[in-house]
Formats: structure tokens, sequence, C-alpha cells
């Protein structure tokens, strides 16, 4: 069985491709046949909306449906809310598996039950062979705000700049893929609110926290500079990369700072506080290897650099456009 | 293999060495990186700042990207124009704007088909898989990348493929050093030769020149290796041909590689580089037993007169007249994002390597 | 792509291709611009997708050893 553009129709066999698909499987009392999901909402929110367009949708270590997931629940947990509530919206390229679409819909439970997210609204659309690249999905998420004033434009002088793992591994996996490379490692794919949350329960003093995705390290590094008018410098030295991930960059000519992470992220906090983050994440699989890579040095002009194993200090410049393999 | 080739200690201990010895000599001496790989790893492992005062590095025109003359790039862009085409080549030639400002990858977003492959063997898959299309594969790059180009026509002649077109625009390297050396434009004090051109060349097509050159490879330590044979050449005043990549490089290089480069390509009587002109025997073309793959003689393309930026200075970047930022444009006008010139183009492009690895001047 | 890490040929297959290691990653390469042929266990130098020359490990450490040693030589006698 595989989707058809009659399962998009809005008849009988949408509701069928519903039933038996998505309600199967992500069905909540907050999930209804209605127009719109009515919520209650108290205090301040956070919403973020965010496009998954991964190409290929199954990849080792994730598929586009945990991705999806993951990538809203971080994006609300880095500004210190806890993931409530999501919608999805399904483009779907006639000819994908029921049992493809399944795996998906089934990654998107799974992710969903680690953080208790809900998907409240959701929408599907099949498109011709060739108008899309058998699935997209759009995903919208809301979160109470635990805690204010996490921003990039927050970061201050004499603050410690921690990534909570090696970076580099969803790009490189993805990429190994379409060049037809066999990388020993998996994407980093994963929800990161396990960590975040005792983060921001435990009262650490975050100026700014982002999860490291398309841009990777640098693209973060130069916007943090940019937003809070500070220079920034790193150690090649101290960054966490795994060897293959470093081998792949070798092997294409491409920088590692510029490869994308989907469960890794970067935080800003002063440097009393360190013992009491690395407490926490060092007691999470998911941030065991985190590590100071930087700090903030000077308020007042900006700027993103990388002290190069040898001492000499460069721009962390940001990759443009496409990552295409240098020739010589 | 786990190597230590690049541990701080021996990478500082040699710039140290480095550093006495041209204090002895009392001026700093100037030194040409031929290939766009040194410049690379020169500019990422900040040697250029390492030995700042005492070497200064000259960037060769050995980035095959950077001297692909605009009309070389206007042919790629008209030949990937033509319907039912698939037009394939090296990474970051896609980036290359041509005359009108339009590169390879403008032409995707317009429409045409346009890949960029790893290895050129991609073009020969893609032309079995598309047996009703055709498959153009425009062949860049130096000594090093033409025998895969070789291998390429002489499987697809193998197979007898009715679909696979290639364009060479193959270049040799002595043709460029004896030009940068005879022209004058720019006092060199050694050369630092090409590791993997070598690899395939042997170090013997060095002889004739007299100047020092030596052969590194890829490593920090491999370049300050050579830097520091280059050094003993100046001080001892010799002028000779030295390998110090010799767990890759011999004198009479890859002789296989030689002989399929042989039995396929000709000298090509001139070829035009950008940034230097007209060369004489510089190039290669397809050989007469391979030209129904030939795709400059299959299809019949016309070309725009091409067109330079008129404040564009890549041609004396490349032949080490200028430095990147001398040019009114580099960081502003023209970035790695919106090239203009070529050396902004490729990360080996001495513009995109000063750009993306500028010196920061901290008041720490 | 001048890729200064060696790899090492873990499976050769049909048709001259050999399946190439490199710090983890493994992909294909063409072992067409060998002869003589490598073997399992050989390291190479590849070049867009091809092996262009077979190294051996000792060279490559060898040649370090060589180099800091006429380091510590110039240090030694102060030039």
């Amino acid at each position: 069985m595989y989707v058809k553009l009659s399962h998009g129709g809005g008849a009988k066999e949408t509701r069928e491709l519903i039933e038996k698909i998505f309600l199967k499987h992500l069905k909540n009392e907050l999930l209804t046949n209605e127009d719109a999901t009515i919520l209650s909402l108290e205090g301040k929110v956070a919403v973020t909306t965010d496009s998954f367009t991964v190409s290929p949708i199954f990849f080792k270590g994730g598929d586009i449906g945990k991705l999806s997931v993951a990538g809203v629940v971080n994006d609300l947990s880095v500004m210190g809310a806890k993931p409530l509530y999501m919608s999805m919206g399904f483009i779907i390229e006639e000819g994908l598996s029921f049992e493809e679409l399944e795996k998906i819909v089934i990654s998107i439970k799974e992710e969903a039950s680690k953080t208790g997210i809900k998907l409240i609204t959701a929408d599907t659309k099949v498109v011709p062979k060739g108008f899309c690249d058998k699935i997209y999905i759009n995903a919208t998420g809301i979160g109470k705000l635990l805690k204010e004033g996490i921003s990039s434009t927050n970061l201050k002088e004499g603050d410690i700049l921690i990534v909570s793992g090696p970076i580099g591994n969803h790009g490189a996996t993805i990429l190994s893929i379409r060049n037809d490379f066999d990388i020993d490692i998996s994407s980093d794919c994963a929800s990161l609110w396990e960590v975040i949350e005792p983060l921001l329960k435990e009262d650490i003093e975050i100026h700014a926290m982002r999860d490291l995705t398309r841009g990777g390290l640098a693209s973060v590094l130069n916007e943090f500079a940019k937003s809070s008018n500070v220079e920034i410098l790193i150690n090649e030295e101290d960054i966490p990369i795994e060897q293959s991930v470093r081998g792949f960059c070798e092997i294409l000519g491409i920088e590692p700072y510029s490869l994308a992470c989907e469960g890794t992220f970067i935080m800003a906090i002063p440097k009393s506080d360190a013992e009491k983050a690395f407490n926490i994440l060092k007691s999470h699989k998911l941030t065991e290897k985190a590590k100071v890579v930087g700090e903030v040095i000077k308020k007042g002009k900006e700027g993103a650099y990388v002290k190069t194993l040898y001492g000499s200090v460069r721009y962390l410049e940001e990759a443009p456009g496409e990552l295409l393999p240098r020739i010589c | 293999m786990k190597t230590n080739l690049n541990s701080k200690e021996v990478i500082l201990k040699a710039k140290d060495t480095i550093i006495k010895k041209v204090e002895k000599l009392g001026k700093p001496i100037k030194v040409m990186e031929f290939c766009g790989g040194h410049t690379h790893a020169i500019m990422r492992y900040g040697i250029d700042k390492l030995l700042k005062g005492y070497i200064e590095f000259i960037h060769g025109p050995g980035c095959p990207v950077c001297v692909a003359s605009m009309d070389r790039i206007d042919l790629a862009i008209e030949l990937a124009k033509i319907p039912n085409t698939i037009f394939t080549t090296y990474g970051d030639l896609l980036r290359v704007p041509g005359s009108h400002r339009k590169s390879l990858l403008d032409m995707r977003a317009l429409g045409c088909d346009v890949r960029s492959v790893y290895s050129c063997l991609e073009a020969f898959d893609t032309a079995l898989q598309n047996p009703n299309k055709n498959v153009v594969f425009f062949a860049i790059g130096f000594e090093t990348t033409t025998p895969p180009t070789a291998v390429l026509l002489k499987k697809a002649k193998e197979h007898k493929l009715k679909n696979l077109f290639v364009v060479s625009n193959h270049v040799m390297t002595p043709p460029a050093v004896r030009y940068i050396l005879n022209s004058g434009i720019s006092h060199i004090d050694g050369i630092i030769g090409p590791g993997h051109v070598s690899v395939i060349t042997g170090t013997k097509i060095y002889e004739e020149f007299d100047v020092s050159i030596v052969i590194s490879g890829f490593e920090a330590f491999d370049i300050l290796k050579a830097i520091n044979m280059l050094l003993d050449q100046h001080i001892k005043g010799e002028r000779k041909v030295e390998n110090a990549y010799t767990r890759a490089v011999t004198e009479e290089g890859n002789k296989e590689a030689q002989k399929l480069i042989e039995e396929t390509l000709d000298t090509r009587d001139s070829f035009s580089w950008r940034g230097i002109g007209s060369l004489p025997k510089s190039a290669l073309k397809i050989n007469d037993d391979y030209e129904i793959f030939d795709a400059e003689k299959v299809f019949d393309v016309k070309l725009p007169a091409s067109k330079e930026h008129p404040l564009c200075i890549c041609p004396k970047v490349i032949t080490g007249v200028s430095k990147p930022t001398d040019c009114k444009l580099f960081g502003n006008l023209c970035t790695p994002e919106n090239p203009i010139g070529s050396c902004m183009v490729s990360s080996e492009g001495a513009c995109a390597a000063y750009y993306k690895y500028q010196e920061v001047e901290l008041c720490m | 792509m001048c890729l200064a890490i060696p790899s090492k040929i873990v499976e050769i297959l049909d048709n001259n291709i050999a399946i190439v290691d490199t710090m983890g990653v493994r992909r294909k390469a063409s072992l067409e611009l060998l002869n003589p042929k490598p073997k399992v266990g050989d390291y190479v130098l590849l070049h867009v997708g091809f092996a262009i020359e077979v190294l051996s490990e000792e060279d490559a450490l060898e040649s370090l050893k060589l180099f800091e040693e006429a380091l510590d030589y110039e240090n030694e006698f102060e030039l």
C-alpha cells in the first residue's frame, strides 16, 4: 500500500489514511476532528515553527519524524520553555509507502513521549510525484516559559561557552548517505529537554542558549557575537569532534564548524556556575561529552574567532551557501 | 594510521627553527606555494601567522577553479543549457560566476540539471542510468585530476557509451611555473612544489627550473619541513629540486597514470588561464581516438563575449603580484557568498582563504 | 581534493574498486591508477575517488622522525 493522490482529496480515502496511520498512533484527548483545537494557557508561552525537508528521510540515528519532534522540542527548550503542544503539517509525495509513513508516525509518537509534548492539530496534503521529496513536515510548538531572559542578545563579558557534545554528527551522517560514504557514527538527533529542564530548575544563570542546527557552531557563534555585540574566542583543540566526522570533513574539504547538529546545544553562562552546570551535563548520556570550548572575551565589538592548534587566531567563518567539496 | 605529525611541540619547534634561520639571514624570504591545497592548509593552520615577518607567502596559480577562464565557465553554462543534458562537474566550480554573473548553481535554480560529483566515475554511472539523456562531465584540474578523466574516457569507450561527453580543461603545472619565473612579475626566493601533482608527474618535471623547489605534503608539519629545506637552500645559495614528501612522491611519478593520460589526451597549442592569459602548450585536450566523447567537438556551442568585472584583480592575485586585501572589491562586494572573481569562489582560492581565515587583531 | 590523510584498503571488490577507510569513513575508491595493484591493508593516497599512490605507515612515521631529529640537531648547535 502506498499514498495516492486520492488520499489527499479530503473524502473517504483521506479519512482512511488519517484513521489508519495518524490517529492510530497519535490519538489523544486534544486531537479531535474539529477545525481547530481549543486550549487554555496561563502565563507566558513560547511559540516556534520549523519545516523539515531532510533527504534521505531515514538515516542512522533517526528519521524525519523524530527530527521534527526533537527540532521543535529543542527550540522551545533552549528558550527556557517546557514543551507542551505541537501542530504538524504533512506534505506527502504520492507513492510514499504506508509502511514508511507509519514508521515516521511511530517515531513521532516515541519522540514526543520522551518529553510529553502533545500533537494537538495536524494536516495532511498529498502532492503529485516529483512535487516534493517523499515527505515534508512543518511543525509548530508551544511551551510554557519557565525561565525568562535567555537570549542571544544577552551574552556577557567573561561568560564561558559550553558545547553539550560532539559537533557535526547529524550533518556528517546525512551528507555521508548522499555521497555513498559509510560512516561509523549516527545523527545526534535527540530531544534535549531532559537535560535542559534540570539546568533551568537548578537556577543556573544561563545568558544564552541555542541548539546547533543548520550552519552549525559557526553560525550560532557569529549570531551570538552580532546580537550581543561581543567578541567570542573558541579554542580549536577544545571543540569536541568525533574522529570520523573529522575524517569526513577532510575528505570533502569542509569545516566541522559548519556541519549541522540536531541534538547538541551551546550555552553561555558565568564561570561561577560551571561546576553546577557540569554536574547536570555529565549525569546525562546525551551530554556526557560536554566541554567548555571558549569564552566571551570582550564587549563592544562583534566577532567570533577560533584559536588554531598552534596558537594563531582566525575568524570563525560561516560556510557560504551549499557545502560543496573542494577539488584540489 | 595514527600519526602525530602535527603535534603542537613539533610544529612550534619547527617554527622556532625557521625563525632563527631567517633572523640570522637578516631579511624575510618570499615563498610561493603553487598549489591551492597548500594555500588552504597554510591559512587553516595559521602557518602564515606563525611565520609572519619571516616568511612571506605568495599564493600561486594552482587552484584549478581559480584559473578556469571566464570563457570556459561560459562554455560550461551553455552546455548545461542544452535540453536533455545532465551536466556534471567537481564541487565548487558550480559557484563560479560566468560573464553574466550567472553560475552553474544559478543555472540549476533556473531548471538545468546540474550535479556536483565527488568522483568523475559518478558521471559514468549517471550516463549508464540515463540512456536517454546526454551526460556532460566538465573536467577541471591539474595533473592529479587528469588521470581519473583518462580512466573515464577509457571506460566510456570500453562500454561504447553514446551519451557521455567530456570537456577537458586539464591544465599543467610546468607552463604556469615557467610563466611565473620568466615574467619577472614577482620575485620569489623559493617554491613549495605541489604534493599530489608531483605524485603523478614525479619530481623530474621541475628539473628545468632555475629556482629552489621543495615538494611538500599537506600536513602543517610537511609545509614547515618544506620551508625549512627551502631556507637551507637559500642559506647555502643553492637552487635545486628537493622532495620533502618522500612518503608519496618519487622522481618518476605514477607511470600507470602517466600512461593513461598519454593514451587519451593531447597537448593543446595554447589555453587561456584566468588571470594569466593564453599560455602555450599548457593544457590538454581529448585526443582523436576519443573524439566521439569530446563535448567541444560534438556540441556546437556559441559563446557570448566574456567580460570580467573591471575592478577585479584576480589576475594579479593568481600571479602573486597583489594580495587579496589589495582589491577594492575584497570583503565588501566580493565575498564567498557572492563571489565576483574566481579566487573568491574556491576555498583554495587565495581570496576565499584570506576571507575565511582573516587575521584577527585581539586586544586581550 | 588534496586529502592529506592516508586511507586504508579494507576490501577489494570487482572492477578495480576497493573499499577504503579514512578515519572511520568508508567509501569506494578506484584502483585503476595503480600498477601493481595494492592489497587489503595497504595505505593509499586518494584524490577525487581514485587511489593515486600506495604509502607505507613506516614511511610516514620515519619521515616525521627524521624531521624531529633534524630540528633537535639544529637547536642543539644554536645554528
